[in-house]
C-alpha cells in the first residue's frame, strides 16, 4: 500500500501521530499526490529545512494548546459547578470535527461549518443534559461514568457506522491556505488563524466569566451551588447552558482541528485523556487552569513528540503525576471537598 | 462523592447458604453438561475476569477510591508470570508467586503516591501510572516483546497433583478453584474490621481519621490488596490466553472492568462477578453477530445506569425483596 513519502516533512502531521494509536496505521495512507496539504509542501516557502525549528514548534505546540483549552474549558467548568465527570465529551469534539467535515464538503465553506456545527452539537448538549444527564447529578460518580463513558461508545461507533473507519482530512478554507511571514520563519497561515482564534476566545470567555451576569453566576455555582439556587437562581437551567457551552466549545474545536489533524475513530478518547489531563493539571472548576494547563500539555505533546517520540504520552502523564505529587489539587484549583 | 444511599454492603447475615451452595455446585457440574469447549472458556474468562472486578470493587465499592489504572497490575502479574514461564520454568506455584508478588510491589509504591490525592484526581493519577505501565510494556521489547505482545506462555505445570492444565475442563476447575479462594479470603476480608474502615473510610474520611484511624495506612491496605488479587487475576488470564499483548494493560482494560463493577453493582461482592459475566458474554455474542457491538454495549451501559440503580446486584436484591414480601403476604 502507498503511503506518503512527504511525511517526515508533512506540516499536517506531526512525527509519531501515527504511531499513538495502535488502530492507525503506521503511515499516512494518502499518497503524495492526494495529499491536500501537497500544495504547501511543495511552496519553496515551507521548505522544513529553513524553518526556524524551535519558534515553529513552540507555535505548533500553542495550536494545538488552544484545541485542547476549547475542549477543557468546558471540561471543567462541568466539573466545578456540578461534580460532573463526562467522559463524552471527547466525543463533542469528535462529532464536531466529523459534522464539520459533511458541512464543508456540501456547502463548501469552512465559516458556515464553524459557525453552524458549534450551535448543532450545543443542541445536542442541551437535550442530552435535559434528559440523561440531569437525574445523575445527586446520584455519584459511578452512575456519571458509565453512562457518560456509555454514550461515547455509542457516538463513536454512530460516527464509524456514518463515516466509516477511514482517516478523513478536510481542506483548509481557501483564505487561510498557504504559509505566514513571521519575519525570522514561515508559518502555515492556518494555524496562525487557530492560535489568534483561540487567544480571541480566550480572552472573550474571560471576559463572559469575570464582567457578566451568567459568568457571576456561574463562578459562584462553581464555589456553592446551593447558595446560588437559594438566592432565586435557576440552577438547573444555568447546568443545563453551561453543558450546552461546553459541547458546544468542543464541537468548535472538533471542527477547527479538523483542517490541520486528521479525523479517525479514536480521536475521541485521544483528545478527551489529554482534555482531562489538562483539567486536572489546570484545577477544576476555573478558566485560568484550563488555559495554562492546555498550554502546558499542547507544549509537551509538541516537543515529547520531537524529543520522545515514542514517549510523548508518558511525558504528559509523568508532567500530570508531578504537578498532582506537588500539588495535590492542580496548579490552580482549591481543594475538593 | 457518592451519596450515602447509593451504597449497599450486602452483609446480609441472614442469607441463606442454600443458594451459594447451589451456584457452586452449577459451576462444578457445568462441563458435564456442556460439554462446549467454547462454553467452558467463556465461563472460564468470566470467572478471571470477576476476580479481577473484585478486587477493583474492593477499591472502588468499599473503599470509595475510583482507580481507572488497576489494568496496570493486572498486566504486570501476566507479564512477570509470563517471562517467568516462558524463560526460567513453567512451575505454577512459581509463576502465580512471581506474578501476584510483582502486582504487590506495584502497588505499594503507586498507592502511596495516589491517594494523597482525591476524587478525579486519584482517578487521573492512576490512570497516568498504569499508562506508564503500558508504555514500558509497549517499548521494553527484549522483555516484553513489545507491541507484538509476549506470545506461547505455556500452561502450567502443577507437578505435586501430577495435573495437567493444558486442558480445558482441568484450566477450568483450577480457575474455579482459585475463584471460590479469592472469594472466600475477599469475603473475609470485607467483613473484618479492616474492612470496616474500608467502608468507614468511604463513608467519611475525616471522621475516621478523627476516630483515631491511620486512613492513609487503610487506603493503602486497600489499595494493595486490591492490586494483588488482580495481580491474581493477571497471573490466571497469561494461561488462559497463552497470549500477553500491550492491550491488556491499555486504560481500556481498566475502563471495562471498571464498567463491570458498576454494572454489576458497586459495594458488593458478587455483583462485580455478574458484570463481568455480562460484559463479556455480551461482548462475545453481540461482536459475533454484528460489527455494531459497540454501538449496542454503549446502549446496554446507559439502560443500566437509567432502569437498574445499583447494577446486577441491586436487581437481585430488589427482586428477592419483593419474593420475601409477596412470600410473606
Amino acid at each position: 500500500m502507498p503511503h506518503c513519502l512527504a511525511e517526515p516533512y508533512c506540516p499536517a502531521r506531526k512525527p509519531g501521530n501515527y504511531r499513538k494509536s495502535r488502530r492507525l496505521p503506521a503511515h499516512c495512507p494518502l499518497p503524495t499526490a492526494h495529499c491536500p496539504f501537497s500544495a504547501l509542501l511543495e511552496s519553496p516557502l515551507v521548505d522544513p529545512q529553513t524553518l526556524s525549528p524551535y519558534l515553529v514548534q513552540v507555535l505548533n505546540g500553542l495550536a494545538f494548546s488552544m484545541l485542547l483549552f476549547l475542549l477543557a474549558a468546558g471540561l471543567s467548568v462541568i466539573f466545578g459547578m456540578m461534580d460532573f465527570i463526562n467522559l463524552a465529551h471527547g466525543s463533542f469534539y469528535m462529532l464536531g470535527a466529523y459534522l464539520g467535515f459533511t458541512a464543508i464538503q456540501r456547502l463548501g465553506s469552512f465559516w458556515v461549518a464553524v459557525v453552524a456545527v458549534p450551535i448543532l452539537v450545543a443542541g445536542l448538549g442541551f437535550g442530552l443534559e435535559m434528559v440523561l444527564l440531569r437525574p445523575l447529578y445527586k446520584r455519584g460518580h459511578l452512575d456519571q461514568v458509565l453512562l457518560t463513558f456509555g454514550l461515547a461508545f455509542v457516538f463513536a461507533d454512530v460516527v464509524k457506522w456514518n463515516w466509516g473507519a477511514d482517516i478523513r482530512s478536510v481542506p483548509q478554507p481557501p483564505e487561510l491556505t498557504g504559509a505566514l511571514s513571521l519575519g525570522v520563519t514561515v508559518y502555515p497561515r492556518y494555524r496562525g488563524f487557530v492560535i489568534v482564534a483561540g487567544l480571541l476566545l480566550a480572552g472573550v470567555l474571560w471576559a463572559i466569566q469575570a464582567r457578566t451576569r451568567l459568568g457571576a453566576i456561574v463562578r459562584a455555582g462553581v464555589a456553592d451551588k446551593e447558595m446560588v439556587s437559594g438566592l432565586g437562581i435557576n440552577v438547573q437551567l444555568v447546568f443545563a447552558a453551561v453543558f450546552a457551552f461546553g459541547a458546544g466549545l468542543a464541537a468548535l474545536s472538533g471542527v477547527i482541528a479538523a483542517p490541520f489533524l486528521s479525523l479517525a475513530p479514536g480521536m475521541d478518547f485521544e483528545q478527551l485523556i489529554l482534555s482531562l489531563i489538562v483539567v486536572v493539571v489546570g484545577g477544576l472548576g476555573t478558566l485560568k487552569g484550563a488555559f495554562w494547563g492546555a498550554i502546558v500539555v499542547g507544549l509537551a505533546d509538541t516537543f515529547g513528540k520531537i524529543w520522545a517520540p515514542d514517549f510523548s504520552l508518558l511525558v504528559i502523564f509523568a508532567i500530570m503525576a508531578v504537578v498532582l505529587l506537588l500539588r495535590p489539587n492542580g496548579l490552580f484549583g482549591r481543594a475538593l471537598a | 462523592m457518592p451519596s450515602r444511599d447509593e451504597w449497599r454492603v450486602t452483609s446480609d447475615r441472614r442469607r441463606r447458604i442454600g443458594p451459594g451452595l447451589a451456584t457452586i455446585a452449577a459451576l462444578v457440574i457445568f462441563p458435564f453438561v456442556s460439554p462446549s469447549i467454547y462454553f467452558q472458556n467463556v465461563l472460564t474468562e468470566v470467572l478471571i475476569f470477576g476476580i479481577f472486578a473484585m478486587s477493583l470493587d474492593l477499591l472502588i465499592g468499599y473503599t470509595g477510591l475510583f482507580s481507572f489504572g488497576h489494568a496496570a497490575f493486572f498486566g504486570v502479574a501476566a507479564y512477570t508470570a509470563g517471562i517467568v514461564a516462558t524463560r526460567f520454568s513453567d512451575n505454577m506455584l512459581l509463576t502465580l508467586a512471581a506474578g501476584v508478588l510483582a502486582a504487590g510491589l506495584l502497588a505499594l509504591p503507586l498507592g502511596a503516591l495516589s491517594i494523597r490525592s482525591v476524587g478525579i484526581y486519584f482517578l487521573m493519577l492512576t490512570l497516568a501510572f498504569s499508562q506508564m505501565v503500558y508504555a514500558a510494556a509497549y517499548k521494553w521489547t527484549w522483555l516484553t516483546g513489545g507491541p507484538n505482545g509476549l506470545a506461547g506462555v505455556p500452561r502450567p505445570v502443577l507437578g505435586i497433583l501430577g495435573l495437567d492444565l493444558a486442558s480445558v475442563s482441568t484450566f477450568y476447575y483450577a480457575t474455579l478453584t482459585f475463584f471460590l479462594a479469592s472469594y472466600v479470603v475477599l469475603r473475609r476480608i470485607v467483613a473484618s474490621p479492616l474492612g470496616h474502615s474500608f467502608v468507614g473510610v468511604r463513608e467519611n474520611e475525616s471522621r475516621m481519621r478523627a476516630i483515631g484511624y491511620n486512613t492513609w495506612l487503610v487506603k493503602l491496605a486497600a489499595f494493595v490488596i486490591a492490586g494483588l488479587f488482580a495481580g491474581l487475576a493477571g497471573v490466571l488470564f497469561s494461561y488462559f490466553n497463552g497470549f500477553i499483548s500491550p492491550s491488556d494493560v491499555y486504560w481500556t482494560t481498566s475502563g471495562l472492568v471498571m464498567v463491570m463493577v458498576i454494572i454489576g453493582g458497586a459495594g458488593t461482592l458478587l455483583g462485580p462477578v455478574l458484570g463481568a459475566g455480562l460484559v463479556l458474554i455480551l461482548q462475545n455474542i453481540v461482536s459475533s453477530q454484528t460489527d455494531r457491538w459497540p454501538l449496542i454495549m454503549g446502549a446496554t451501559f446507559i439502560l443500566f445506569v437509567l432502569v437498574a440503580r445499583r447494577g446486577i446486584a441491586g436487581i437481585f436484591h430488589d427482586t428477592l425483596a419483593l419474593a420475601r414480601r409477596s412470600a410473606r403476604v
